[in-house]
């Protein structure tokens, strides 16, 4: 019939002009992202520059595995990113990842890795305890002591169930069980100056502002506040805050890891390796070190000497994925306790 | 107009007409389905779920989660009506200094999104902030440790920061009712001995509670479902405990049985409120005889602007001068961010997409209801108006499913056919997120445009029918022209909260499209709020000229629309 030749001539018409955009002349590689665009973009750019290959990214913060699980086959995201260990496995354990490996990517330490190739840490981040250094005189300090009753109402964080403070309940459920942690979990939320909300520089800020004496806070905070890139306020947070790495008693520092996988329907799968080669590559992980102020996953590269004046990192040695086991459990833990009522 | 889910019961126009609207019923059943498209997608990932967490829920989390909600909903629902209704009676039915300029200037903070107007006083009045630097300085005190103000991450601070930007919607619909109340029924009291305060009290806001109650209704549904200020001032709401279930807990059936126990008490109190009015009747009468205002003068007026002044600065111009001098800071630092143009752009054509879908949608489902008064067609009217009552994220993953299921069966048609991927064709377009907002602010044209029939009497269906016109015809000549002041309202309402929402954006938008809410999210998630702000007072600014245009228009809707009712019922006598 003439008129379903139109159709389909149509219909074919329209299917190449689509196909075409896709498959514009230049190379790229898509990322799906739930690492903020403002830390992610040193990467893209210094991958564009190296290898030509154009970065098109969208940044998500709920809801990347669903949507990567919804689009299925026809997906066009090659590289997921998340900025936390246990979202990077529900990644993976959604199924919408693919294992890969390489020479370069085995660079990368093995516990910051999936063994299967389905997951790499890109770099770590420690959370650690900002003080108000007039009035705090420590030299050293554990995640257990912010539950001492001398601080009762000094304490500033963010709300218990982000991402951030689930990791760290998670460790110190690995470390000294639920029922400990419990106890600790309760001690701490006495502790608050306010309610756990906003973000890490928060803390610091409330810090100035008289409201706590110690706020738990991510380490590349310190960084972005003290080198001014925030603006003179934010410098004179920075500045005006001591700084301490904590440590669990008879453990290391809490860190956590931003990371990447391989999308299982990647259409531009040697692109996505490519990127995730070049974010451990020494160059580019001095290029995080240095503008993010986010401590390497590769031992050669150094850390900023902002960074490098808190003091030697002691990593936690807990496994990650352990951390990440226990994460439903510290989060329903928070939830118990009713820390962020 | 912001009278949606809850309008007056429209004067039922009986005039069954044989043929086409069956059609047009068809139609109107076809949007109310995609509506719950994502709902029953939404039901069928619940459906996965054990169900194992609710003890731990009701043990822990729900009694802490209700309390708050409660309390937000509660304290919001006051405040907002302790603030609009005086506000709208004042403009509407007195003269005092500045009346004009507040009559508009009392909806600007509706182009002020909720998470913004939130990190605006967190920074204002912040012990390092202007405010209690001040004060300080004025009290002589060196150290913020000496003297402090309360924290506005409290749920007290989250009530007035969310009353600050949602009153305009109770205002907006106070005011219309207030100016078309005839002024016999108040004069009629007044001779009969009450003052002008019992007259207001016992004739003026009954006959004004369902617009009243319509404009409350989209403010509680807004502060139930808000996750951006409530997350940043540290309030624990319901919404809040879905995104935990769900982020931390890895369980997104278990969330999806939250969202939707939440939807089933919010249909439960819409439908018992519906219940309750009607065994009342709130027909406008017959002849609206506009009043004539009350002059305040001396310190009365004085006190009416100062009153009306309040909500205009904390909801407008206090966000909006933080944000211009943080902008304006920002840009000596670094220079003006380009991107912020095109996001601009980008952000208007979405928001402009969305309206005019949603506005299509709503005249269907609303035509329905005024030509076939079929109960059926008022059923799919409240369908068709559900989107308002899910949070954003949970009605974009409700989404995602059918949109890409959809995708990948016509992409799957087409390599078979025709040899061709089509790829995603919707969900990596654009037209996934448009879907999304339109059924999220459905509910607002779909209540304008009722509320707007509502005021068309049936007379004039009839008189247009006896004169032999068809019934597109009546449609086209009749209906649509004065049904235009209902609809403009509408559009600019839905541009404005297409061009806020930030929840459905962030996640259904394509590769590389970024919106100025998205912008501000991006930077506000890593503490970068300066570098934010400059995006942020763009949608005050893009936000602004609808705003203004709503404002000039409903006042000469109002007056027009009074001059409908009075020529209308003249003829049908």
């Amino acid at each position: 019939m003439p008129q379903f030749r139109t159709l389909r001539r149509v219909l074919a018409g329209g299917a190449l002009l689509l196909a075409a955009q896709g498959a514009s002349a230049q190379e790229v590689v898509n990322v799906y992202t739930t690492r903020e665009p403002g830390l992610a973009a040193p990467l893209f750019e210094a991958f564009t520059k190296a290898t030509g290959i154009e970065v098109k990214s969208v940044f998500i913060k709920d809801g990347l595995a669903e949507r990567v699980k919804a689009e299925g086959a026809s997906s066009p995201a090659d590289v997921l990113m998340t900025v936390d260990v246990g979202n990077l496995l529900d990644v993976v354990e959604a199924g919408v990842t693919q294992p890969v490996s390489t020479p370069a990517l085995s660079a990368i330490p093995a516990n910051l890795r999936d063994p299967n190739g389905n997951w790499f840490a890109l770099s770590l981040r420690a959370r650690l305890v900002y003080t108000a250094k007039d009035v705090v005189k420590l030299s050293a300090i554990t995640y257990e002591d912010l539950a001492d009753p001398k601080w009762k109402g000094k304490v500033c964080i963010r709300s218990g169930q982000h991402p951030y403070n689930v990791g760290l309940v998670a460790a110190a459920i690995v470390h000294h069980g639920a029922e400990k942690t419990e106890a600790w979990l309760r001690g701490v939320k006495a502790n608050l100056a306010r309610k756990p909300a906003g973000g890490d520089r928060e803390g610091a800020r409330d810090i100035l502002g008289g409201i706590c004496d110690l706020a738990v806070g991510n380490s590349y905070y310190v960084g972005l506040m003290r080198s001014g890139k925030g603006g003179a306020d934010q410098k004179k947070w920075g500045d005006g805050i001591g700084v301490l790495l904590p440590t669990f008693q008879g453990g290391g520092t809490h860190v956590n890891v931003s990371g990447a996988a391989v999308a299982k329907n990647a259409p531009h799968k040697d692109a996505a390796i490519k990127l995730l080669e070049f974010a451990v590559s020494p160059e580019m992980q001095a290029i995080y070190a240095k503008q993010n102020m986010e401590y390497p996953v590769i031992s050669a590269a150094v850390v900023d000497p902002i960074i490098a004046e808190l003091g030697p990192l002691k990593v936690d040695p807990i496994p990650l994925v352990e951390i990440a086991k226990n994460r439903k459990l510290a989060s329903e833990l928070i939830d118990k306790v009713g820390f962020d009522n | 107009m912001a009278d949606a889910l809850l309008t007056p019961e429209p004067l039922r126009a009986r005039l069954a007409v044989p043929g086409r609207p069956s059609l047009l019923l068809a139609a109107a059943g076809l949007v109310a389905l995609f509506v719950l498209l994502p709902l029953i997608a939404l039901a069928a990932i619940a459906a996965e779920g054990s169900g194992d967490m609710w003890p731990h829920l009701i043990a822990t989390v729900l009694p802490a989660a209700l309390t708050q909600t409660g309390l937000l909903v509660l304290g919001v629902g006051l405040v907002t009506l302790a603030v609009a209704v005086p506000c709208a009676w004042l403009v509407a039915t007195c003269s005092f200094p500045g009346r004009a300029l507040l009559e508009w200037a009392l909806l600007l903070p509706l182009a002020v999104p909720g998470y913004i107007v939130a990190f605006s006083y967190l920074e204002v009045l912040h012990p390092l902030g202007p405010v209690q630097e001040a004060l300080r300085a004025l009290l002589g005190i060196a150290s913020p440790r000496d003297f402090r103000l309360p924290d506005v991450r409290s749920t007290g601070g989250c009530i007035l920061v969310l009353a600050a930007v949602l009153y305009p919607y109770v205002y907006l619909s106070a005011r219309a009712s207030f100016v078309l109340q005839s002024a016999a029924a108040l004069e009629v009291a007044r001779t009969l001995g009450a003052s002008r305060w019992r007259a207001f009290f016992r004739i003026g806001l009954p006959l004004a509670r369902p617009a009243i109650v319509a404009g409350l209704t989209l403010v509680l549904l807004e502060t139930l479902g808000d996750i951006g200020a409530s997350e940043f001032l540290g309030v624990r709401t319901l919404t809040v405990s879905i995104y935990s279930t769900w982020v931390n807990r890895s369980n997104l059936p278990g969330a999806a049985q939250i969202a939707l126990v939440m939807l089933a008490i919010v249909l439960m109190l819409i439908l018992a409120e519906r219940a309750a009015r009607r065994s009342r009747r709130f027909v406008a009468s017959g002849s609206a005889r506009p009043q004539a205002p009350k002059r305040l003068t001396g310190v009365a007026g004085l006190a009416a602007t100062a009153f009306c002044a309040v909500p205009v600065t904390v909801g407008f111009l206090v966000p909006f001068v933080h944000l211009a001098v943080s902008a304006a800071r920002r840009i000596a630092e670094v220079g003006f961010p380009e991107r912020v143009v095109g996001e601009a752009a980008t952000t208007a054509t979405i928001a402009a997409v969305a309206t005019v879908v949603a506005l299509g949608f709503g005249l269907v489902v609303t035509l329905a209801q005024r030509l076939t008064s079929a109960s059926l067609a008022s059923g799919f009217a409240r369908l068709a108006s559900l989107g308002y009552a899910v949070p954003g994220t949970v009605l974009a993953v409700g989404l995602l499913s059918p949109l890409a299921g959809f995708d990948n069966m016509l992409d799957a048609a087409a390599r078979e056919m025709l040899g061709i991927s089509t790829g995603l064709l919707l969900s990596g377009s654009g037209a996934a997120l448009v879907a999304a907002l339109a059924i999220r602010f459905l509910a607002i044209p779909i209540g304008g445009i009722e509320a707007g029939f509502a005021k068309l009497s049936p007379h004039l269906d009839m008189a247009a029918r006896s004169l032999g016109s068809s019934q597109p015809r009546t449609v086209r000549r009749i209906h649509l022209p004065l049904l235009r002041p209902a609809l403009a309202t509408a559009a600019l309402l839905v541009f404005v909260d297409s061009m806020k929402e930030l929840p459905a954006t962030l996640l259904l938008r394509p590769l590389g499209l970024e919106t100025l809410a998205t912008h501000v999210y991006g930077e506000a998630a890593r503490g970068t709020y300066e570098d934010g702000a400059l995006a942020a007072l763009v949608i005050l600014l893009v936000g602004l000229g609808p705003v203004i245009l709503l404002a000039r228009m409903s006042a000469s809707a109002l007056r027009s629309s009074s001059d409908t009712i009075r020529g209308s019922s003249s003829s049908g006598r």
